[in-house]
C-alpha cells in the first residue's frame, strides 16, 4: 500500500514538472507585460530596466529553473497586474470559486439523481422522454450561451435574480461566504445552474443506463418473486448498486467543475479564481497564469491519486495481482 | 432601555435631517478594474477614471476639455521659464490636512520619481517653490508654454498623509510591492473612497465639503454615492444594464448600441473621443520583413504610401464598419487638440484608378505582398477596420494577408519594431499636439519621449526641427511650427490617417452626465433623478 502511494507520487512528479514547463513556455507567446505595465509614455531606459526586473532579458530556461525553484516553496511572486502576492491573490478568490463549485456539484447530484432513477424506472413515460430531450440541451449548448440565456431571462425579462457578481458576503476568518445574505444565496442560483447543467444531466444519463442495467439482473428478479415491495427493490437493491460508478464519476467532475468554472465565471462576473485567471490573461499576469494552472493540475493529479487509493481499496484484485506478482 | 428609546429618536431624527439630501447612488461599470489607487504609478484610463473622482489637479478640465480652475485658481507664466501658480484657499483633504503650497510641491517631486508612470507631465519642470503658503513657483529647464496642459494631469497629494504612510515616491510596478497607496486615497476631490476589493467592487461617497460644489458645474450635481464594479463579459454587463441593476456602462459593445438604443429606459450618449486611428508602416528599412518585394522598401516610396492611401473608401468604413460612430480626418490628430488645422483635415481622395497608376509609377504594376499587423480588442473594431482595409487594397493589387491579435501580443510585437505595417490609435491627453508629434514622428534618438511609439522609424529634419520648436517656443512661432508640421504629416504620408474614434456611453435615462472626450465620466456633474 505504502509503495503503492509512493510509486503514484513519484509518477506525479513529472506531471506537474511538464505542466510547469508547458505553461510556463505558453506563456511566453501571450504577451509582454512590459508593454502593459509601461502604459503609453516611457523612454527607452525605463523599459530596459523593467525587463530587467523582471528577470526577462534572461535565457528561458533560467527562468524556467528560478520558476520551478520558487514555485516548489509554494512562491509565485507578485502579480504583475495587481502588485500583491499570488498566493493571497488565490487564496482570496478560492471561497467564491469552492462554492460556486460544492452548490453546482450540489444541484447536479440531488437533481440528477432522482431524474436518473425515474428515467431508468419509467422509460416510456412522458416525463422521462422530456427529461431525455432536456438532458440533450444540457449536454449539447455550451456553458456561456446557458448563462446568457439564463441571464436573459430570470435577470433581464423576470428581473427576479441578479445577472453578475456574488452579492452581500460574510467574511468569516479569511473565508468569505454568501451562504449567509440573501443577496449572496440569490446571486449563487444562477451560476450554480448554468455549472451544474452539464454534470446533471450526466449524472442523469449515467444513473438511468445503471438503472436498466441492474433491473435486468437476477437478483433483482429474485427480489421480485420473494414479494418484495416495489420501494424496497428499486432504491434498497437497485440504486445502491449503481452508485459506485455514480460516486467515482461525481467526485472526478469535482475537479473538472472546478477547473473549469473559468466560463461561468466570467459570464457572471463571479469572483473566483477563473475570472483571476481570464484577467490575468489580459494583463499577460504571468505569474498568476502559471499558479493558477499549476494549482488545477495539482487537484486533478491529487483526485486522480485518491480515485486510485479507493481502487485500490474496493477492488480486490488489484491487491491480489500485485501480492502474487510473476505470472 | 430609555438609552434604545433615545437611541432611536436620535436616529429618526437624523433620518430627518438626512431625508433633506436624498441618497442618489450611481452603480456604474465596465470591463476592468483599476489595479491601484495610486495617483502617480499608473497612467491609464482604467485608474484615471476612478482617482479623478477622488484627486483634484491644480488645473481641471471644464466640460469641453478647456482649462479650468481647480486647486490653483489662477496661474501665470511670469517669466519664460517660470510659472506661478495661485491656490484655493480653504482647502482641505479628505482625513482632515490643509491643503497648501508645500503639497504641490511634494506632489510634483513626488511625479517625478523614477517610479511615476507620469513623468512625461512634469519632464520640464527644474523645481517647483512655496511662495507664500498659497503660491507656488515652477521653475522649467526650458521655456515651456504648455505646462498648464501637462501640469492638469498631476492629482496633488497631501504630503503629511504620504510621509506618514511610507508612500512619498510612487508604488513601483517593477518591483511589484503593495504599499499604503495600492488600496487607500486621501484627495481633495468630489467623492472620497469609501471601501475598494480589488476586481469586485469600488465604493465612493460624496465629500459634502468639496469646494467645487458651489461652482456652476456641479450645482445641479446630485450624486451621493459611486459604486464602481468592473463587469468584463459584454453580454452581462449590457444584461445588468438593461435589468437596472447597473445605471452606467462606459463601455457598451458597439453592436449592442441598436438594441440598447431602442430599450426602455436606457440612454446612449455619444461623442467624439481624443483619440486617431491610423495606420503606420516600416518607412527604415531597405527591405521589409513581412513582403515579396525582395531588395527594396516600397514603404520608402512616397507613391507607393500614397497609391495605399488613395486606395481606401474611408466613406465606407464610416458608414458600415463604424456604423456612422467614426470622425473621418486626413489628419493626426482632432479638433479639441491645441494645433488642430482645419485646412491641413484633407484626405487624399479615395481613387482606385490613381492608386493603381502610383503603383505602377513606382514599380509595382502588379502590386505586392504585405502582412497587415491589427489589434483585435484593443480600439472600436479594429479587426473590422482591418479586414476592410485589406479588401480594398486588394482591389489595386496590394495582397495583404491580416496578422490579427489580442492587444498583448500585438503591442509587444510592434514594440520590437518586427512589423511592415500596421494598425494604431493614438490619444491625446495633454491636448497640445506636441505629445502627437514628438511621440510618433520625431526620429528615435533616445531623448526624453522622442520618438517612443515611431516603430516605423519615420525621420524628417525638418519635422524634428519643428517639434524642437514646439518644445522650447510659445506663442505664433509655435502655432506656425504646428501648423507647418501638420502640412508635412498631410503631404509626406508618414501615416495613413482614418478617423478619429466616436466613443458611446450608455445609462439609465434617469441619469444625465455630460459626455467627455477623453472617455472619463466626471461623476461631481451627473444628477440622478
Amino acid at each position: 500500500m505504502f509503495a503503492f502511494i509512493i510509486s503514484r507520487i513519484l509518477q506525479a512528479v513529472p506531471v506537474m514538472l511538464t505542466v510547469a514547463l508547458i505553461s510556463f513556455a505558453m506563456f511566453a507567446y501571450v504577451g509582454d507585460p512590459v508593454a502593459i505595465m509601461l502604459g503609453q509614455d516611457f523612454t527607452e531606459a525605463q523599459r530596459d530596466a523593467l525587463v530587467r526586473d523582471l528577470g526577462l532579458d534572461q535565457p528561458f530556461w533560467m527562468q524556467f529553473a528560478h520558476f520551478v525553484a520558487n514555485a516548489v516553496q509554494g512562491e509565485f511572486g507578485l502579480s504583475y497586474r495587481l502588485s500583491r502576492p499570488v498566493a493571497d491573490l488565490i487564496a482570496e478568490r478560492a471561497p467564491a470559486t469552492l462554492e460556486l463549485a460544492f452548490c453546482a456539484a450540489g444541484i447536479a447530484l440531488l437533481v440528477g439523481l432522482p431524474m436518473g432513477v425515474y428515467t431508468g424506472l419509467y422509460r416510456n413515460s412522458w416525463l422521462s422522454r422530456f427529461f431525455l430531450t432536456f438532458s440533450l440541451i444540457g449536454v449539447s449548448l455550451p456553458t456561456f450561451l446557458i448563462g446568457i440565456l439564463l441571464i436573459l431571462v430570470f435577470a433581464v425579462w423576470l428581473g427576479w435574480l441578479p445577472s453578475f457578481g456574488r452579492g452581500d458576503t460574510v467574511r468569516i476568518g479569511w473565508w468569505t461566504t454568501g451562504f449567509l445574505t440573501w443577496s449572496g444565496i440569490k446571486a449563487l442560483i444562477l451560476p450554480a445552474i448554468t455549472l451544474g447543467l452539464f454534470q446533471l444531466t450526466l449524472i442523469m444519463r449515467l444513473v438511468r443506463a445503471e438503472m436498466l442495467e441492474v433491473l435486468r439482473t437476477d437478483y433483482i428478479k429474485f427480489a421480485r418473486a420473494r414479494g418484495l415491495p416495489n420501494r424496497a427493490v428499486h432504491f434498497g437493491h437497485a440504486l445502491k448498486n449503481t452508485m459506485v460508478p455514480v460516486i467515482t464519476i461525481v467526485g472526478l467532475q469535482l475537479g473538472a467543475i472546478i477547473a473549469f468554472a473559468i466560463v461561468t465565471e466570467t459570464v457572471f462576473q463571479w469572483p473566483g479564481m477563473g475570472l483571476l485567471f481570464i484577467q490575468s490573461v489580459g494583463a499577460a499576469d504571468i505569474p498568476v497564469m502559471s499558479a493558477y494552472l499549476m494549482l488545477i493540475a495539482l487537484v486533478f493529479v491529487s483526485i486522480n491519486l485518491i480515485v486510485d487509493l479507493l481502487y485500490y481499496a474496493v477492488d480486490p484484485r488489484l491487491r491480489i495481482g500485485r501480492g502474487q506478482g510473476g505470472h | 432601555m430609555r438609552k434604545l428609546l433615545m437611541a432611536a429618536a436620535l436616529a429618526m431624527g437624523l433620518g430627518v435631517v438626512l431625508g433633506g439630501a436624498e441618497a442618489h447612488t450611481v452603480r456604474w461599470a465596465a470591463s476592468g478594474d483599476p489595479n491601484t489607487m495610486d495617483p502617480h504609478s499608473q497612467n491609464v484610463g482604467t485608474v484615471t477614471m476612478v482617482l479623478q473622482q477622488i484627486y483634484d489637479p491644480l488645473i481641471a478640465r471644464d466640460q469641453n476639455l478647456g482649462l479650468a480652475p481647480g486647486l490653483a485658481t489662477r496661474w501665470e507664466q511670469q517669466e519664460p521659464n517660470r510659472w506661478r501658480f495661485w491656490l484655493r484657499p480653504g482647502v482641505k483633504f479628505h482625513e482632515g490636512q490643509a491643503f497648501t503650497a508645500d503639497d504641490v510641491v511634494f506632489t510634483i517631486t513626488r511625479a517625478q520619481q523614477p517610479t511615476s508612470n507620469y513623468a512625461i507631465y512634469v519632464d520640464t519642470i527644474e523645481r517647483s517653490v512655496q511662495v507664500e503658503p498659497l503660491v507656488v513657483d515652477v521653475i522649467t529647464r526650458v521655456p515651456d508654454p504648455i505646462l498648464p496642459n501637462k501640469i492638469a494631469s498631476i492629482l496633488i497629494m497631501s504630503r503629511s498623509w504620504a510621509e506618514q504612510n511610507n508612500s512619498t515616491r510612487p508604488q513601483n510596478t517593477r518591483a511589484r510591492e503593495e504599499m499604503h497607496t495600492t488600496r487607500n486615497t486621501n484627495g481633495t476631490g468630489a467623492f472620497r473612497l469609501q471601501s475598494r476589493e480589488p476586481d469586485v467592487r469600488t465604493v465612493m461617497a460624496r465629500n459634502n465639503d468639496w469646494w467645487g460644489w458651489q461652482e456652476p458645474a456641479s450645482q445641479e450635481g446630485n450624486v451621493t454615492e459611486i459604486v464602481y464594479r468592473p463587469i468584463s463579459s459584454d453580454a452581462t454587463r449590457i444584461a445588468a444594464l438593461l435589468s437596472g441593476e447597473v445605471d452606467f456602462v462606459l463601455d457598451p459593445p458597439l453592436q449592442d448600441l441598436n438594441r440598447l438604443r431602442q430599450a426602455q429606459g436606457i440612454r446612449v450618449l455619444e461623442g467624439p473621443e481624443v483619440r486617431t486611428i491610423f495606420i503606420a508602416m516600416d518607412v527604415h528599412r531597405d527591405e521589409l520583413q513581412y513582403s515579396d518585394v525582395r531588395g527594396r522598401n516600397p514603404f520608402k516610396d512616397l507613391r507607393v504610401r500614397q497609391a495605399l492611401y488613395h486606395a481606401i473608401d474611408i466613406q465606407a468604413i464610416h458608414r458600415t464598419t463604424m456604423r456612422g460612430q467614426s470622425v473621418v480626418t486626413g489628419t493626426l490628430f482632432p479638433p479639441q487638440v491645441n494645433g488642430y488645422t482645419q485646412s491641413e483635415d484633407v484626405r487624399l481622395p479615395y481613387d482606385q484608378a490613381r492608386a493603381r497608376a502610383l503603383l505602377a509609377e513606382a514599380g509595382y504594376p502588379n502590386g505586392f505582398e504585405i502582412t497587415l499587423d491589427c489589434p483585435n480588442n484593443r480600439y472600436i473594431n479594429d479587426e473590422q477596420i482591418c479586414q476592410a482595409i485589406v479588401a480594398m487594397w486588394a482591389r489595386v493589387g496590394v495582397r495583404a494577408r491580416l496578422n490579427a491579435m489580442p492587444l498583448g501580443p500585438f503591442f509587444a510585437k510592434i514594440q520590437r519594431e518586427d512589423s511592415s505595417i500596421y494598425l494604431l490609435g493614438w490619444g491625446v491627453p495633454t491636448l497640445d499636439a506636441l505629445y502627437s508629434f514628438q511621440s510618433l514622428l520625431r526620429t528615435r534618438d533616445g531623448g526624453h519621449g522622442n520618438g517612443i511609439w515611431n516603430y516605423g522609424r519615420y525621420s524628417n529634419p525638418r519635422m524634428d526641427q519643428l517639434i524642437e520648436i514646439m518644445v522650447n517656443q510659445s506663442g505664433e512661432a509655435r502655432n506656425a511650427a504646428i501648423r507647418e508640421a501638420l502640412r508635412i504629416y498631410r503631404e509626406d504620408v508618414p501615416h495613413i490617417p482614418l478617423h478619429h474614434q466616436m466613443i458611446p456611453w450608455a445609462m439609465r435615462s434617469n441619469l444625465a452626465i455630460p459626455h467627455m472626450a477623453n472617455n472619463q465620466p466626471y461623476f461631481r456633474w451627473a444628477r440622478m433623478n
